[in-house]
């Protein structure tokens, strides 16, 4: 019998504006001491799911309209909430996506940690914290003693998820949900959680129902794979049957978005466009600290035409290099030519007009688009600003700036907040390309976009870069994602350069130990 | 700390000035002075008096010389009040005021942080609106108002609480208590409503019942903290906006407090004891505000440790 077992259960959110179905007739199941992963884009009802799993769904508007959640042969559904508050945190422990937000930051870590056991198991104070610290150290915690009187806010992000699984599994569950638990986690951390993960459950024996939405990442870990999209499951079976033999044709789709392939290497015109010599943005984040070194010493070429990828894991710099580039930051010392042009020393005029040259298209493209202007507004401001067309061809220069990032011309009175993600950020892409710049800085622009969505963006930027004749800097986390868009690739760590080369050579011959490591971490690599 | 405190200090100083500097000539800008009454003065008596004060001087003249004085901390003799200084007057009716004040904070706390907290558990239900009504009449009613009202049902027809006094029939404190604690309670509750909300909504609250914790104690031991701290920042403002706004309280239930000398002070252009409130309430404001932030401050883990391991 398996272990978790959910038949035809069906959600919906009851709002203002009508109900929604947010999950729809699904069924799936964890057996013992086996991984099911469910794996979906957002909004597909895979993490409502496993909420309702829990009775974890705020209600209102939350509602369950049907099924069975058959745990160990109770139906979850049917209980009273205390008899559930009893499992929670017993038999079935959740792990979410956020380290970052999700231990609470005004308690020390050890408190939270032996709550479970206070509460569950009626456990004394002291006999708890001998278990929590055993069990700090079991997941890789350094210092567990120390640890347990620090708060959230002194640990990194992958530390802090190691925190998350050990207060997850203090209780001993038997069954643990990981709702997307590498995430926001950089790529190398990515690999060490999963592997935590796929460990401690051996080791423990217990079931793993790991939410996810990225193919690659379940590819290496799971059992049994559930493909979700839009409230209903399409598929599900092995991960072998999975790849190699998808039925449905939403799995082919999302099997064929995963960024692969290399682009093949153009030729690029001898004289660097830009020229970054000894570059260094240094920030000094109170008066007499030590300044935190976010570029240090970085010398590189960026050659007229070509798209340069950028890859580094969070607080490798790459951001500040590119914000130091365009001069949205102060730098500390260092060169910067743009056509042979001195940027580091242009002021006030010349640099606002030198600006409608470079652009920069940002990650997040629910935030980085004001919510209060119009798609026209918003493009139209930069031309206005630079001068660069005259009120009467206005709207004439729109109509063809949302021809071709792909919007509907009919959108050009719509506010940002009634776009999908992607149509977002083919809003920030137009706002970028209205003053015809010739180098584009793109700051992770594919990183929050569904994975579907994601191959649509970087097809249009492929484009675009031809059409427009661009030079780019894409900067990524994401390796695959480089792969696929960069001519060449240059690699940070710690504020330094620490290798550069074509595509072809970077991944093939990699030379540096980090850039190795980095290689190795990307997930899926079973799979493929 | 020290330097963040030291800082901060040194930054209420212009503040202080800039306060000092407008009242002094907004004061003295006044028609009418203090010796200006119907009984007409024989001039040379009025001449003498004016010397005594130094108000034949040149206007700012004697704004230096009180700045002077101000420094030592002398807050000068009062105009009204033959041979008594503004610091004897100020120190002998802040006791009470203090007192009033204090009480009312307390009342304010525990009625709006429970009434906020409250609300903010079942959002957009009954739960929430009765209670956030209320708490926006207390807002919209004026002490002038409340207060009478409070004395005319608990006083005159419930006949239950003392209506005027301060400590000489037992329970006379209530009234004027309440009083001048619903309108902070009003705040407060809006206050911790918005707090709580906020952090209701916080990933790590969803980690707290994914423990499997009862509801109380989610809310009590992972939300309050952090929900109360907007409730801690306006804290100081708020005491020390009791202890100077005091004074309508103050006379409708005739308590011998600051507040009543303020007013009366101002009618009689008794300058010296105007610049002398003034100046002493701002600093208060100013004091409990550093105080409030420190709080705030310590209670985040995140800006504690800023402040441990130095930084301004």
């Amino acid at each position: 019998m398996a272990l978790l077992s959910v038949d035809n259960l069906s959600v919906s959110f009851v709002t203002r504006n009508g109900t929604n179905k947010a999950v729809n007739n699904v069924s799936f199941s964890v057996e013992e001491r086996q991984i099911t992963a469910i794996i979906g884009e957002s909004g597909s009802g895979k993490s409502v799911s496993c909420y309702a799993v829990l009775g974890l769904i705020p209600s209102p508007p939350g509602r369950i309209d049907g099924g069975t959640v058959y745990f160990q042969g109770q139906d979850l559904l049917a209980l009273s909430e205390a008899e559930l508050r009893a499992i929670r945190g017993r038999d079935i422990a959740m792990i979410f996506q956020d380290p970052m937000t999700c231990l609470n930051p005004f308690m020390k870590i050890g408190d939270q940690l032996i709550e479970p056991l206070t509460l569950h198991k009626g456990m004394a104070k002291g006999a708890a914290k001998e278990q929590a610290i055993a069990l700090l150290d079991e997941v890789d915690i350094r210092d567990p003693q120390a640890a347990m009187s620090a708060f959230p806010h002194e640990f990194s992000g992958g530390m802090r998820q190691r925190v998350m699984i050990a207060m997850a599994l203090i209780n001993e569950p038997k069954l643990l949900i990981a709702d997307e638990p590498t995430t926001a986690l950089d790529v190398t951390i990515q690999a060490q959680i999963l592997k935590l993960i796929a460990e401690l459950q051996i080791k423990r024996d217990i079931g793993v129902l790991f939410i996810s939405h990225d193919l690659a990442v379940v590819s290496d870990i799971a059992d049994q794979i559930v493909v979700m999209e839009k409230g209903k499951v399409l598929e599900g079976g092995k991960p072998k049957a999975i790849f190699d033999n998808p039925q449905h044709p939403y799995t082919q789709k999302l099997l064929a978005a995963i960024p692969s392939g290399q682009k093949a290497t153009n030729p690029v015109a001898p004289d660097p466009l830009i020229r970054i010599k000894h570059l260094r943005t240094w920030f000094t984040p109170t008066a007499g600290a030590e300044p935190v070194k976010a570029v240090n010493d970085v010398s590189l070429e960026i050659h007229r035409g070509e798209v340069l990828g950028l890859v580094g894991e969070s607080g490798s710099g790459k951001s500040t290099l590119g914000r130091s580039i365009l001069r949205l930051v102060p730098i500390t010392s260092g060169q910067i030519t743009f056509e042979g042009m001195e940027l580091s020393a242009l002021e006030g005029r010349a640099l606002k007009q030198f600006r409608h040259r470079m652009q920069m298209i940002f990650q997040d493209p629910y935030a980085s688009l004001n919510p209060r202007m119009t798609v026209y507004d918003t493009l139209a401001e930069p031309l206005l600003l630079h001068g660069l067309v005259r009120t009467a061809d206005l709207d004439q220069a729109i109509r063809e700036l949302m021809d071709n990032v792909g919007l509907a011309r009919t959108f050009v009175r719509k506010y940002p907040h009634e776009f999908s993600g992607g149509q977002r950020q083919r809003i920030a892409i137009g706002r970028a390309l209205a003053t015809r710049p010739e180098f584009i800085v793109a700051d992770e622009p594919v990183s929050a976009l569904d994975v579907t969505i994601q191959a649509q963006i970087l097809n249009l930027l492929a484009e675009l870069t031809k059409e427009y004749g661009l030079t780019m800097l894409f900067i990524s986390h994401d390796l695959a994602v480089i792969r696929q868009i960069a001519d060449r690739i240059a690699v940070m760590y710690h504020g330094k350069l620490v290798e550069q080369g074509s595509t072809a050579q970077v991944f093939e011959t990699p030379q540096q130990e980090y850039t190795q490591a980095l290689l190795a971490a990307i997930p899926g690599a079973n799979a493929a | 700390m020290l330097r963040f405190m030291f800082v901060r200090i040194l930054q209420a100083l212009p503040v202080i000035l800039v306060v000092i500097t407008a009242t002094f000539f907004l004061v003295r800008s006044a028609p009418g002075g203090p010796f200006d009454q119907e009984k007409v003065v024989i001039p040379e008596v009025k001449k003498a008096l004016e010397a005594q004060y130094r108000l034949d001087l040149p206007l700012h003249e004697q704004y230096f010389a009180y700045l002077g004085d101000l420094a030592q901390g002398d807050l000068g003799p009062s105009f009204k009040y033959p041979g008594r200084s503004v610091n004897e007057i100020l120190f002998a009716g802040l006791p009470v005021t203090a007192e009033l004040g204090l009480y009312a904070l307390i009342i304010a706390l525990c009625i709006g942080v429970t009434a906020g907290v409250f609300a903010s558990l079942r959002p957009n239900t009954a739960q929430d609106y009765v209670p956030m009504s209320l708490a926006m009449i207390g807002i919209c009613m004026p002490s002038f108002l409340l207060g009478p009202l409070l004395v005319l049902v608990f006083g005159i027809w419930l006949d239950w609480l003392p209506i005027t006094g301060w400590g000489d029939i037992p329970g006379d404190k209530i009234l004027p208590a309440v009083t001048l604690g619903s309108a902070y309670a009003a705040y407060i509750a809006r206050l911790s409503r918005a707090g709580m909300l906020e952090i209701l909504s916080q990933d790590y609250i969803r980690t707290a019942r994914a423990k499997g914790l009862p509801e109380w104690r989610v809310v009590t031991q992972h939300a309050l903290r952090g929900g109360l701290i907007p409730v801690i920042a306006f804290l100081g403002p708020a005491l020390a906006g009791l202890l100077a706004g005091s004074f309508v309280v103050e006379t409708i239930f005739q308590i011998p407090g600051l507040g009543r000398f303020y007013v009366q002070a101002a009618f009689n252009r008794d300058y010296t004891m105007i610049l002398g409130t003034t100046v002493f309430l701002s600093s208060l404001i100013v004091f409990f505000n550093l105080v409030s932030d420190i709080i705030a401050a310590w209670l985040n883990p995140r800006l504690r440790h800023h402040f441990q391991h130095g930084g301004s």
